[in-house]
């Protein structure tokens, strides 16, 4: 089933929030993307408890505050998330609208797409030795899709934050697991480090001091990986690898959708803020023109603009009125309804 | 003050620094392939380097923030810092570095 909208909004950070906001004032609807399994993007997942200085009227607000009003303020447009997705490939359709593929297998179909997606899209960190890319998914697992796999197995898993924490405690139910981190502090949450160190109590599960040395493929289907702390080595056989290392930002699958780059930014014009392709947007810190600053304010005016384009594309018969919203009617009946 | 820094390949770089930037905004400005994802606010640890033994003492110490943020690095060693906690001073006119695997 395809999904119809008028914009496809790639990216739910601050950026992305505020362009549904943008949009619904001009009566455009919005579908929103997001790799993460929550919005807000880098403000809510790297920053969340951080102050930011420089969003006008707002004296201090965290990462995770920001969100939530850009939520609450994007509300009643009623976007529809889709979130823990990438956007995998696009095609135009001869009507001039764009068919958006998720890594989900969603389709959905717009008039536009706004490409909000700031330094690209969180990936989890992977391990910076050489030749691993054929172990990846097989015996080296960055993410668990299917849980059936791990039971009765012997696996490390490595790291020391929440993701970590929490797949040790959930797989020792099925499977021999060993949690190995630098040391042994957690930034976990608390519940989950009391729950990890009562299974180390009762021995359901071990805790091993070191940090990954190297990894090889060993004959009999399993992973050799040398473990070091300090000056000491040991090798550690097992079938399953879980490295938890946080996440990093890419680019994706965005490189090679035709649109002109200048490295890994998306030229775009600054009048329309469109691409080189035309009715596909890019606002925020993934695009770039001559004078560009990378800060949220630029972003929210970037959107602004973005939105009056996109009213020509979604309404190509209508006038677009120019109202401010303290005296639009139209307006106060939709955010009041 | 002067920076000296061994990059990944192993090839030497002599920076100009100052003593109002912290080390990584030196590094990334320098288009050394530092990644700094968050832009400075220890949030990631994408600006691990290594300080040369005989440097440590001059630079002020590690806050939990940033051991914490270190738990995301690879190869973690007793000499890792993330560059963005740097300040640089005077004192460290001549400081010598290298930069930790991505």
């Amino acid at each position: 089933m395809i999904e119809k909208t008028d914009v496809i909004v790639i990216g739910a950070g601050p950026v992305g929030l505020f362009a549904i906001f943008e949009l619904g004032l001009l009566n455009i609807t919005c579908h929103v993307i997001d790799n993460l399994d929550k919005p807000g993007g880098q403000c809510a997942e790297l920053y969340p408890e951080k102050p930011i200085y420089d969003i006008p009227s707002r004296v201090k607000i965290t990462g995770q505050q920001l969100t939530d009003d850009l939520l609450a303020q994007a509300k009643p447009f009623n976007p529809v998330y889709h979130l823990n997705q990438q956007v995998e490939k696009i095609a135009k359709l001869e009507t001039n609208e764009w068919i958006v593929e998720t890594s989900n297998n969603k389709k959905l179909q717009a008039k536009c797409i706004v490409i909000a997606a700031g330094a690209g899209s969180f990936v989890p960190r992977k391990i910076p030795i050489a030749n691993l890319d054929n172990l990846d998914g097989k015996k080296i697992l960055y993410a668990v899709r299917n849980k059936s796999l791990l039971e009765n197995k012997k696996i490390l898993i490595v790291g020391g934050g929440d993701s970590a924490l929490d797949w040790t405690n959930e797989l020792s139910k099925i499977a021999d697991v060993t949690l190995m981190h630098r040391r042994k502090e957690f930034r976990a949450a608390p519940d989950s480090v009391s729950k990890m160190l009562e299974l180390e109590n009762d021995k359901k599960i071990n805790f091993l001091l070191g940090q990954i040395d190297n990894i090889v493929e060993s004959k009999n289907d399993k992973l050799k990986v040398t473990v070091k702390n300090n000056d000491e080595k040991i090798d550690f056989e097992v079938d399953y690898l879980l490295p938890f290392f946080g996440l990093k930002m890419e680019l994706g699958p965005i490189a090679n959708w035709g649109l002109n780059l200048d490295e890994n930014l998306i030229k775009v014009d600054t009048e329309k803020f469109e691409t080189s392709v035309s009715s596909i947007f890019a606002i925020g810190d993934i695009n770039s023109y001559p004078g560009k600053l990378k800060l949220i304010l630029s972003g929210f005016h970037e959107a602004a603009l973005m939105a009056q384009q996109c009213f020509k594309y979604c309404y190509p018969d209508k006038k677009n009125v120019f109202r401010y919203t303290t005296s639009s009617k139209d307006l106060h009946k939709k955010l009041n309804s | 003050m002067k920076i000296k820094v061994t990059d990944r390949e192993g090839n030497k770089h002599e920076l100009e620094g100052d003593t109002n930037s912290t080390l990584m905004e030196i590094l990334r400005d320098a288009n050394l392939d530092i990644e700094a994802a968050c832009g400075g606010c220890c949030a990631c640890a994408t600006c691990h380097v290594y300080i040369k033994d005989e440097w440590l003492d001059k630079i002020s110490g590690k806050d939990d923030d940033e051991e914490s943020m270190l738990d995301q690095a690879f190869d973690v060693k007793h000499t890792s810092r993330l560059s963005c906690q740097i300040s640089l001073s005077e004192d460290l006119d001549g400081i010598e570095i290298e930069l930790a695997p991505e």
